[in-house]
């Protein structure tokens, strides 16, 4: 009842997500809600890639950054979660956390009070960001559940990964609509990259194969407010 | 062609300017001329020397397009000229020209602002946006400035741009250039092995836009170099698809080249239409047309906007014949679905042609507009290309199409980079996430300014749909008909081969995918 009570009225049905036995909250801004453990999940937040590529010549908008923590901020402020895990590739490149600008850093600092935060390796960056809090690990189990940045080759069961950016296609009513997604077949699942600026991959492109069972794979595709489970006859290339 | 060996050449507009073949004897022009000028300038391909007169052959397609022809005819008859005026210049062009002066060699600001002016386009260019665009090259212009040590020109101690690197150079070289091409994919012929393997092998007969192909779904059918082909799926840049047979394949559409109907034509139109009197030139079966229109609805006045609202099937359908080009229709047709959907009327689609804009829905429109909930003068009021303009245009595909392109052009996302060379179908990164974060963060900034321009003059034409809009003030007639008039064929002929825009939002889409998987979870897919 009282979990009832802290959803906004016009909420939808929360679209629910099983992984190994354990049931997960998909949420339609691409982050995954443990409740049980009070965990909140994101993945490939890719922060500083405006900056990243701005070296290089690309003069990025700067504020990429500033709208993944808000969009983070926003959760954070509205599960107020135990911990927060991010999955990797939480900067864009290595040195992405030394090109924080002061403002950033703060809010990032803010939302890293009072709870506990994981930074897992990723392959952008690998080593632990640096003169920033948290803990940094390469994989973390709690519970039945694996985090970690990349999905392994092996069958794993109760894996939560990232990297791959998942996106899906679906037609209808002679239009084409692209969203980010989840993607998952009851074993294991990945989350779709949460940063501002990072793209998507389609979960039908070689870089998935062999990751799912063909029969009870699912994209959970990200809508306007809520999550939408899709089989793989529905989905388009 | 120049060497007498081909007998004919089948092109598209790009033959319209600057070829110069003596020996073209006839010019075979299909469908629509849309201007005059444009009109006289194809004809001329025909026996091009001063001495001899040009000969050409008109096919229009419909029956508006005899119209247009006749009216085009009879400008060049008149010397009449309708070459479009000159936009003013745009700002991600400049961005691009500044990079390469610098990387042609150091430039003082103030000199190359003064002969930047000197440019027709470019004569109402103020210093400060000027400025602004040499801020933008930098280092993005951007208010937050952060990107101050990553500059691309620097200003030195002798006051003059200068490129803070010779990779700089190396990189505007690899994405020179102002034409930007739609993604294109291969069409590869496949033979088809059986449970969805396809050999390897197999003919390329093709180009085609993957715009066109996003829209398929495997098993459609569609025509392409001449076959009927069975669209199979994508693999990297390539389209497989295998032969097949179907009497209704879909025809790719090419997204570049829709020159609007040009308002010298549409005024031509427009005053055909009202005098019975210049129908006797018109083929016989054009003026009876326009005959039974006249018995069955109305023929509107030169100043006159005529709708009709009729049933048919089970929608509600509303035309408007405002003779204003197809991009000012479309952005008539985006507005008027706004407004109806706040009514209540419950828009689901529109198309839009050169001549005329089909809206239909699930209420019945002619009622509405007769009880004066909304009225049509409400509906078609000016004050439509404000709010409305401003909310659509914030939300719209157009707008990020069209920021693609401006930052392409202008350097802010490169085509090429080097040692990250990608497959033509990406850039280096998704232009659309920039649009988003620059438009929630910095909705000001001046590539945001030039996409507006941009978007405002070419794709919306909205200086257009404004005259008109204005013009037909206290000026709207309307016919509540029980079935399709005459004049509404060509508009409704479209439906179906056209994307219907609006009226259905993204989400529904996934609904339906997601109520998909739900029928098959019970076993009667």
């Amino acid at each position: 009842m009282a979990e009832a009570l802290r959803q906004p009225v016009e909420e939808c049905e929360p679209t629910l997500i099983g992984v190994f036995g354990v049931v997960l909250e998909a949420l339609p801004e691409g982050a995954l809600w443990w409740d049980h453990e009070r965990l909140l999940v994101v993945a490939d937040l890719h922060l500083e890639k405006g900056s990243a590529f701005a070296r290089r010549g690309q003069m990025l908008p700067p504020y990429d950054t500033a709208e993944t923590l808000a969009r983070l901020a926003r959760l954070v402020e509205r599960f107020e979660p135990r911990g927060v895990i991010a999955l990797g590739d939480s900067f864009h490149d290595g040195g992405g956390a030394a090109r924080l600008t002061p403002r950033d850093r703060l809010a990032l600092s803010v939302l890293q009070a009072r709870r506990d935060w994981l930074w897992i390796a990723g392959n952008h960056d690998h080593d632990r960001p640096s003169g920033l809090a948290g803990a940094h690990m390469d994989a973390l189990a709690v519970g039945p559940l694996t985090f970690r940045h990349q999905p392994g080759p092996a069958p794993a069961p109760g894996e939560v990964a990232g990297h791959l950016h998942p996106s899906a296609r679906v037609i209808g009513r002679g239009k084409s609509v692209r969203r980010r997604c989840f993607a998952g077949d009851g074993h294991r699942l990945v989350l779709p990259a949460f940063g501002a600026y990072a793209g998507g991959l389609d979960v039908l492109a070689a870089a998935f194969a062999g990751l799912f069972a063909a029969a009870t794979f699912r994209a959970f595709m990200l809508g306007d407010d809520r999550v939408y489970p899709v089989g793989r006859r529905a989905l388009a290339r | 062609m120049a060497a007498g060996r081909l007998r004919a050449v089948v092109c598209t507009s790009t033959l319209d300017l600057g070829v110069d073949w003596g020996d073209v004897d006839l010019v075979i022009h299909v469908g629509a001329p849309k201007g005059a000028s444009r009109l006289a300038q194809r004809i001329g391909r025909a026996n091009h020397r001063l001495d001899e007169p040009s000969e050409a052959l008109l096919v229009p397609a419909n029956r508006f397009e005899v119209l247009e022809c006749r009216a085009a005819l009879d400008a060049n008859y008149l010397g009449a000229q309708d070459t479009p005026p000159i936009r003013p210049g745009a700002l991600d062009a400049l961005a691009q020209h500044l990079l390469g002066m610098a990387c042609a060699g150091p430039f003082d600001a103030g000199v190359l602002y003064r002969e930047v002016v000197s440019a027709y386009p470019y004569r109402d260019l103020d210093r400060a946006t000027f400025d602004r665009v040499v801020d933008f090259v930098a280092t993005g212009g951007y208010a937050l400035k952060t990107y101050e040590r990553f500059a691309k020109i620097r200003r030195g101690k002798d006051g003059l741009w200068r490129i803070s690197h010779p990779r700089v150079a190396q990189q505007y070289r690899l994405n020179v250039g102002t034409i930007i091409e739609e993604p294109l994919l291969n069409v590869r012929v496949a033979r088809n092995r059986g449970h969805g393997f396809f050999g390897r092998g197999g003919r390329v007969l093709g180009k085609i836009e993957e715009y066109f192909i996003e829209g398929l779904a495997p098993g459609d059918t569609f025509l392409f170099a001449g076959l009927i082909l069975s669209f199979e799926g994508i693999h990297e840049n390539e389209v497989i698809a295998t032969r097949t047979h179907d009497d209704t394949p879909k025809i790719p559409l090419y997204a570049g080249g829709k020159f609007p109907l040009s308002t010298y034509l549409a005024a031509g139109v427009r005053a055909m239409l009202a005098d019975e009197k210049k129908w006797k030139v018109l083929p016989g079966q054009v003026a009876d047309w326009l005959r039974i229109q006249k018995v069955r609805s109305v023929l509107p006045k030169v100043d006159q906007l005529l709708v009709e609202t009729f049933p048919r099937g089970h929608r509600f359908y509303m035309v408007a014949y405002p003779f204003e080009g197809r991009l000012a229709h479309q952005t008539l047709g985006m507005l008027l679905t706004r407004r109806l959907e706040r009514a209540r009327l419950r828009p689901t689609g529109f198309v839009a042609t050169d001549y005329s804009l089909a809206v239909w829905g699930l209420a019945d429109l002619g009622q509405a507009f007769a009880r004066g909930k909304p009225s049509l003068a409400q509906l078609f009021d000016e004050d439509m290309l404000g709010d409305d303009l401003e909310a659509w245009m914030a939300e719209s595909y157009l707008l990020k199409r069209m920021f693609r392109s401006c930052a392409l052009i202008s350097g802010l996302i490169e085509k090429r980079h080097p040692g990250a060379e990608k497959s033509g179908r990406q850039v280096t990164i998704s232009s659309d996430l920039v649009y988003d974060v620059l438009n929630k963060h910095e909705p000001d900034h001046v590539l945001m300014q030039a996409t507006w321009a941009d978007a405002a003059g070419g794709l919306l034409d909205i200086a257009r749909l404004g005259a008109m809009l204005a013009r037909i003030r206290g000026r709207i007639i309307h016919r509540r008909l029980d079935r399709i008039s005459p004049l509404a064929v060509p508009v409704m002929l479209e439906i179906g081969k056209e994307a219907v825009a609006g009226g259905e939002a993204d989400d529904h889409v996934l609904r339906e995918a997601a109520d998909d998987l739900v029928r098959e979870a019970m076993g009667d897919g």
